[in-house]
């Protein structure tokens, strides 16, 4: 009805004076002349304008009309003081926009189940060791089909197992390696799949003697296939070996990351025999409970099952018990920790940001004090005062909430590039609920910066304020006391997430400064993979094996090349069990394990492991020659403690077999395989053995590794043009990649830290600035009086920093509480490590005598004679 | 006899949509008819009129039409609804009730 305004009050001014005509009429109907007759209606009518106004006020839109001069008020005083504006709109936007971002995130990677058909009925199951050493293990294939056969509470069990395939170029694409799963065919049925085009696995695709047969995703059936239906039915080479296109899955399907490009049968994959072991594990066991069934009961089930397969093989890698996690849970369960951390720093970061700005606000609000008091007296009501303040904070919240759901939606698209790590990025949008959150935080930080500033500025005793303005000395003291008790607050908080970021700080540098065991510094990484059609046997990966390092070695520029099957960087690839031959067999139930790695001879010097006894095992260790190892330092103290372990021999039933038993040569030095976890003993298997089709290849180089990228890759292709390579990437990179969320974690919320503090140095430089003001004639005559400069220094900066110090004993109490909740994101560092509390304090106490010295300083610098006058 | 503005709020309300079932009439001739009726006795003045015109207007209860009045100049005439019909027979039995009960008092009491 807004827009009718106008209309309206014209037709009412119409409608007026056709009755004032009237009346005219009638009186001079009466006998009056025309004179007389207008004075005597006009009389009658009395004050025309009030009662236009009174009319007015019955129309429903006169509430909309005083709000909008609100608004348009709120709006003046805003632009008489930008400065104040931009720097809260500013604040208020990063503090919104991070809350919106993290929520997104939260919601998106933690809470949103998965979009299959009744989601929260599916679980992930996994291994585990009835005394808690491994929790989520990975779940071999004998288990797997026991646990099929004898659990009641699952409509469904289904198994996958990530690999990587090499795809062939077959209409002239370049040859690449994909990221696939293997699956038991019954997965999509059990999650609730259709196929986009074909159709999916059966049964009878699912078996060793079936043909091969691939489904694609989406992704890949767009990318390489040009989205064309035809190719259903065609064959595409994996490792060199013809598979059947039979179906494409559909685009929202991006389980169980949008990295993975195919899936393949698993039943055909992998020989009936591995599919039945105990001990061998490596599937993802994924389960449809009944919805009769709840988590606890299949958890008891599965365990219980677990416990018998154990009874039943009471040696070997078997294990006796089992877990269940709900499916989202799975999946993310590793980064939970560190989105809740950063999600509670934004909301301290808000936090703060809305108590600075209500600190402001008070401030604003005790120089137009007068004008307030002056508004009450001339009948303003209370209620207008308030709404004005309110107003005046939610428009400040309104425009930074805008501002932050850009820089929310610009977080959430730099988070996709900057941490591929984190599972489910891709489901994470700014939806309704963002939205709504948004609106949330917008409501909730204007009404309550503007609460506590009309709070403060609505007090009744206008006369008192009205007289006080003539000596201002002594004025408003209850609003300082206010604006104390936000600043500490704020103080307290901002020493809650320094400590939290410093934590993680110290984590951080710990983690980059552990000696790794090699020199990370010149090294080049790629992988490369040998196809199983065109390398079938042993000795054509050895041959191919030697010629790569013989090429690569020749390059100028290259110190050495070696190759792996384990990367260090990326964690244990693979664990096995081994007996020592000249020991006396081990107690029931005690089993011992090593990570199983194959390197070539030059590896060590590549890598720069140094060698601490016997030799590196020989270059003749090859093909059906392979009969030395080499074992880490950790193993050598932790199995032969007491005993020279050269010349002793190793069995390891499922690397060479139980009756191969390998000779002792040498021990090398421990390397850290992750830099995030603990050493681990190791065994130095000879890769020119030849079984090892996945390899690493690392090149040490004499000057910068990203520069000879191009000539090492030549080298691969000038042995076989169809070879993928992959991962071409710097030691360095690989280790900025396995620290990619501590580094994350650890520079935002050093980001929040460093803002909060510069948050909490402003309210300080403030609220000292305005005492000050406030204090000008008190100063001015204790100085006439004969007071010290200096003295007034140390008394205001003491004035000062009083609230920063009760804002720092609450920040500590309060941090030695909240980081214990963090504890699982620290290494090498604890909860309470002093140091970080103590650096913190100082760091702390040091911005706020900053902050507070200006306003001391002038307050020192007065001149009294100026000071008296300004009466 | 007081002021009309001494009158409950409700009962102008009342006499106005009472003026008003029987034809649509504009301000002016709302108040004269109230005045005639009454026998001079209660006299609407503009200032309570007309904000009670347009509340009433607001609640649905009557409506408003440009139209030319008998003196040929344009004037704003107001009907009853079919909200403002059932309000007036709400309002006049409630007033009968009071009006009784009040004479009851008065005259027995």
């Amino acid at each position: 009805m807004l827009w009718r305004r106008k209309q309206a009050g014209e037709e009412l001014d119409a409608e007026l004076a056709f009755h004032l005509e009237q009346q005219i009429a009638e009186n001079r109907a009466a006998g009056m002349d025309e004179r007389e007759a207008r004075e005597a209606a006009l009389r009658l009518f009395g004050n025309p304008a009030a009662l236009r106004d009174q009319v007015r006020d019955t129309w429903t839109w006169s509430a909309w009309e005083e709000f909008w001069r609100d608004v348009r008020q709120s709006l003046r005083a805003l632009r008489r003081t930008p400065g104040f504006a931009v720097v809260s709109i500013l604040v208020l936007a990063l503090g919104i926009g991070a809350n919106v971002a993290l929520f997104a995130l939260v919601r998106g990677v933690l809470l949103k189940p998965y979009p299959f058909p009744e989601a929260n009925r599916l679980v992930r199951i996994y291994e585990a060791d009835a005394q808690g050493r491994f929790q989520d293990n990975v779940v071999a294939g004998g288990d797997f089909a026991d646990w099929k056969a004898q659990a009641k509470s699952f409509s469904g069990l289904a198994a996958k197992k990530p690999v990587r395939y090499g795809l062939s170029g077959t209409q002239g694409q370049l040859p690449e390696v994909v990221d696939a799963q293997q699956a038991s065919w019954n997965l999509f049925p059990l999650l609730g799949v259709k196929p986009a085009v074909g159709r999916l696995f059966t049964a009878s695709d699912d078996r060793r003697d079936a043909e091969a047969t691939v489904i694609l995703t989406w992704g890949l059936w767009k990318r390489r296939f040009g989205g064309n239906p035809a190719v259903i039915g065609s064959t595409v080479l994996l490792e060199a070996r013809p598979y059947t296109v039979i179906g494409v899955l559909p685009a929202w399907f991006t389980y169980p990351n949008p990295q993975t490009q195919l899936w393949t049968a698993i039943y055909h994959e992998r020989s009936p025999e591995v599919m039945s072991l105990h001990d061998a594990h490596n599937l993802n066991v994924v389960g449809r409970l009944f919805p009769s069934a709840t988590l606890g009961q299949a958890q008891s089930e599965i365990a219980g099952i677990q416990a018998g397969i154990r009874r039943q093989y009471p040696a070997g890698a078997v294990m006796d018990s089992a877990n269940i996690r709900p499916l989202v849970d799975s999946e993310t369960h590793t980064v939970k920790v560190g989105l809740y951390t950063l999600f509670a720093a934004t909301g301290c970061l808000l936090l703060i940001a809305c108590l600075n700005i209500a600190n402001l606000l008070v401030a604003r609000a005790a120089t137009r004090q007068k004008e307030a008091a002056i508004r009450a007296a001339l009948g303003g009501s209370r209620w207008r005062l308030v709404r004005g303040q309110l107003i005046e904070s939610l428009l400040l919240a309104v425009a930074g909430g805008a501002l932050g759901l850009i820089l929310a939606w610009a977080a959430l698209k730099w988070l996709a590039m900057a941490r591929p790590d984190v599972p489910r990025l891709e489901t994470v949008h700014l939806d309704a609920w963002a939205w709504l959150f948004a609106l949330g935080a917008v409501a909730v930080c204007g009404g309550m910066a503007g609460l506590i500033a009309a709070s403060s500025s609505g007090d009744a005793r206008i006369l008192e304020t009205l007289q006080e303005s003539a000596r201002s000395q002594g004025g408003s003291r209850g609003k300082v006391r206010l604006r104390r008790v936000l600043l500490a607050l704020e103080v307290g908080l901002t020493v809650v997430l320094l400590i939290g970021a410093g934590l993680l700080l110290e984590t951080y540098q710990h983690l980059r400064s552990i000696p790794l065991g090699y020199d990370a510094n010149r090294l080049l990484t790629m992988t490369i993979r040998l196809p199983r059609g065109s390398y079938h046997d042993a000795s054509s990966i050895v041959n191919f094996d030697d010629a790569l390092l013989m090429r690569v070695r020749q390059l100028p520029g290259v110190r050495g090349a070696g190759l792996t099957n384990t990367l260090p960087g990326h964690g244990r690839d693979e664990d096995d069990d081994y007996v020592v031959k000249e020991h006396p067999p081990l107690p029931q139930g005690q089993t011992l394990d090593s990570s199983t790695i194959f390197v070539d001879p030059g590896y060590f010097a590549a890598m720069k492991i140094p060698l601490l006894q016997g030799e590196i095992f020989s270059d003749a260790n090859r093909l059906d020659h392979a009969n030395d190892i080499l074992i880490s330092q950790q193993l050598a103290r932790d199995v032969f403690p007491n005993e020279d372990p050269i010349g002793k021999h190793i069995v390891t039933p499922y690397v060479f077999g139980a009756d191969r038993p390998m000779r002792i040569v040498g021990v090398v030095g421990d390397i850290y395989l992750s830099p995030i976890e603990p050493l681990y003993p190791a065994i130095y298997y000879p890769l020119l053995s030849g079984d090892q089709r996945d390899a690493s290849l690392v090149v040490r180089t004499a000057g910068d590794p990203a520069m000879l990228a191009t000539s090492v890759e030549k080298a691969v292709s000038g042995i076989d043009r169809s070879l993928p390579v992959a991962d071409v990437l710097t030691m360095d990179q690989v280790l900025d990649g396995a620290l990619s969320e501590q580094s994350l974690n650890t520079l935002l919320l050093s980001g929040f830290g460093a803002l909060s503090l510069l948050l909490a140095a402003v309210g300080l430089f403030g609220v000292l600035s305005y005492v000050v003001a406030q204090r000008t004639t008190e100063i001015g005559i204790r100085m006439a009086l004969g007071a010290q400069r200096g003295q007034l220094v140390r008394q205001f900066l003491a004035d000062g920093l009083r609230p920063a110090i009760w804002g720092l004993i609450l920040g500590l109490a309060a941090s030695a509480g909240v980081t214990q909740l963090m504890s699982t994101m620290l290494y090498g560092t604890r909860p309470l490590e002093p140091g970080v509390y103590l650096l913190v304090a100082l760091g702390l106490i040091a911005v706020a005598a900053g902050a507070c010295l200006a306003p001391a300083w002038r307050a020192s610098q007065l001149d009294p004679i100026e000071a008296l006058r300004r009466e | 006899m007081g002021k009309p503005s001494d009158l409950v709020q409700g009962t102008l309300d009342l006499l106005i949509l009472r003026t008003l079932a029987i034809e649509a009439r504009h301000g002016w001739a709302i108040a004269k008819r109230i005045q005639q009726i009454s026998g001079e006795v209660l006299q609407v003045q503009q200032g309570s009129l007309y904000p009670a015109l347009h509340r009433l207007e607001q609640q649905g209860w009557i409506t408003a039409n440009w139209a030319e009045s008998e003196t040929g100049r344009r004037a704003k005439f107001y009907e009853l609804t079919a909200a403002g019909r059932e309000q007036l027979e709400k309002e006049t039995e409630i007033w009968k009730r009071l009006s009784g009960a009040i004479n009851l008092v008065v005259q027995e009491g």
